[in-house]
């Protein structure tokens, strides 16, 4: 994170290190009592959870529940939707990321997202992972850091010898990887991944999943999937959501359960959950 | 049919199964073809019209003064005056952009911004001899130390402002149609709202904005009713002017030049007026070009 440590968000008092090292993971998120509008209707009621360091926490639940919101909250992508609101705290390292004094622009160099439907720019496979680094103002050698993003997101070897050739040439699945890696060239600390798997077939969605393990010794990951066998596999820890019904007939995101992914699958406690995970409901 | 014994022939094809399909195909076939008879007529027209001059003396056709003698006379004044036009023209195009990027990407969607849609749009279906009253009173009269009178600045800025609501309307369509993926992507990485324009929004909108400028530029030089107004003459006595005088002098272009080929009287001038609406034919096509080939590059390298 060394280049992006100028930018300006507050410093954060709140982390702390523990010297023993036996603490359990620092939490990189913590939401309080979130509650996303669009306009005047309550997508998102009263969501408490946070997401630990170095871990992947996943999101699931059925179509409408919020969670895609709710992830879209932790970059303040939600911002460039014009009518929506978000309201309760959004703590990143115990800074408010909706305190007037951010700049959404620098939270989003540090907490990279990946969306749904792979969406390289219309340029070169350099030009995609140059570009983060490019708009961000890195100092240092642009090859190099393309280089070691696609290695990591494993698509150096597939794409060395056409690297100036339009990314929109590319698979669907090596379209997510490069989405992935471009991600990756700005070294942010947290990536969030919008069901990145939704428009691939099952092998591309296998090396994504396989992929994600690999880096997750060096980024906090979140991400939304509606296929729960996804979250079964790759998470650490599984945030069940459900949409209910408001007064007037408008469907609202609410958290059901947070538990370690385990625990969610083999044991939930709210039945909810359980229908939903042995595929009883939704 | 479950239940029936199947019949391997109700899968053959019958004969008028799609009558309705094919009169309509039948239609849209002639239609082009009406268009390109209307096209190739007018292009036959002219070409034949002007053949006497272009295949004896275009090279002073192209290079003499409108003088009396059909045998020299020439339209050299006015594609000056339609390259002054066109290069002001041009120059405004960037005014027209960035409304257009104001409108798209900045303005609040209230009731002020579709106010200012709507009459851009109704802008755009104004009569052109309007705009050439709005450029007497405004350009001619009100600005005329600036502009000279009726000088072919007045000309140019009035066809300006008459196409600028093309500009502002094909490029705020091409901005429209670029995928919000690419926006999502540049802010997700990081970018700020203008380095999400810069680097992925109008390179995106580039060729539908190249497409309107296309038009625009076609309608600014082909247009006489404006410049009739504003006091283009159909043609000029020269002197010794320096640039700024003649900037400010009198002006012709070639419509003028078309139209006052025209009223002569005298059945030689018609091949003068043929000739006159070759050359801004093949002027128009020229500057497309331009445009054209910077389009199709873009385009390519955007990998499509």
């Amino acid at each position: 994170m060394s280049v992006t440590e100028h930018e300006t968000l507050p410093e954060s008092p709140d982390i702390v290190i523990d010297p023993s090292g036996a603490e359990p993971a620092a939490e990189v998120f913590s939401l309080a009592d979130l509650n996303v509008y669009y306009a005047d209707n309550r997508a998102v009621a009263d969501v408490n959870l946070s997401v630990k360091e170095r871990e992947i926490t996943a999101f699931i639940g059925p179509s409408g529940c919020g969670k895609s919101t709710v992830l879209r909250c932790f970059n303040r992508m939600n911002d460039l939707i014009p009518i929506a609101r978000v309201e309760g705290s959004v703590r990143y390292h115990g800074v408010d990321l909706y305190a007037p004094e951010v700049d959404p622009v620098a939270v989003r160099r540090r907490i990279g997202m990946v969306f749904q439907k792979p969406n390289p720019f219309p340029k070169s496979i350099f030009d995609n992972v140059a570009y983060g680094p490019r708009v961000g103002g890195m100092k240092g050698n642009i090859e190099e850091i393309v280089e070691s993003s696609l290695q990591r997101a494993g698509l150096w070897d597939e794409v060395k010898d056409r690297l100036d050739e339009s990314a929109l040439g590319m698979s669907g699945g090596q379209q997510q990887r490069l989405c992935i890696a471009r991600a990756i060239a700005v070294n942010p600390d947290v990536l969030l991944m919008d069901e990145p798997c939704s428009a691939l077939d099952p092998i591309a969605t296998g090396r994504i999943e396989e992929l994600m393990k690999e880096i997750q010794n060096d980024y906090t990951i979140v991400i939304v999937t509606h296929n729960m066998q996804q979250a079964a596999r790759v998470s650490d820890r599984t945030a069940f959501f459900t949409a209910e019904l408001d007064d007037s007939g408008n469907r609202r995101g609410r958290l059901v359960e947070f538990d370690e992914t385990s625990t969610i699958f083999s044991n939930p406690a709210d039945e909810r959950t359980e229908a939903y995970v042995t595929g009883r409901f939704g | 049919m479950r239940g029936e014994v199947f019949d391997p022939t109700s899968l053959n094809k019958q004969p008028g199964a799609d009558r309705s399909g094919q009169v309509f195909y039948f239609l849209i076939a002639l239609a082009v073809a009406a268009a390109f008879v209307m096209v190739g007529a007018v292009v036959w027209d002219v070409l034949q019209g002007s053949w006497d001059i272009a295949s004896s003396r275009l090279w002073s056709f192209l290079t003499n003064s409108f003088l009396s003698n059909p045998d020299e006379a020439g339209v050299a004044q006015g594609i000056r005056g339609s390259l002054i036009i066109a290069v002001i023209v041009m120059a405004t195009f960037p005014i027209g952009i960035g409304a257009a990027i104001y409108l798209e990407e900045y303005a609040q969607d209230n009731l002020l911004t579709r106010l200012i849609q709507v009459t851009v749009r109704n802008l755009a279906g104004v009569p052109s001899i309007v705009y050439g009253l709005l450029g007497l009173a405004v350009f001619v009269q009100s600005l005329e130390g600036l502009t000279g009178g009726d000088s072919v600045i007045s000309g140019a800025l009035t066809l300006a402002i008459l196409v600028l609501p093309i500009v502002i309307i094909t490029a705020a369509e091409a901005i429209r149609a670029v995928p919000a993926s690419y926006r999502d992507g540049a802010y997700g990485l990081g970018a700020t709202q203008w380095e999400a324009i810069r680097t992925q929004v109008l390179p995106a909108a580039m060729p539908g904005i190249l497409t309107g400028t296309v038009l625009s530029i076609a309608r600014a030089l082909g247009e006489a009713a404006p410049l009739l107004v504003v006091g283009a003459a159909g043609f000029y006595t020269t002197g010794n002017e320096d640039f700024l005088q003649q900037m400010q002098g009198a002006f012709t272009a070639l419509p003028m030049n078309i139209a006052t080929f025209t009223k002569e009287p005298a059945a030689i001038w018609r091949g003068h007026a043929a000739a006159a609406s070759l050359v801004l034919l093949v002027l128009v096509f020229l500057i497309n070009l331009v445009a054209i080939v910077g389009r199709a590059r873009i385009a390519k390298r955007l990998g499509r």
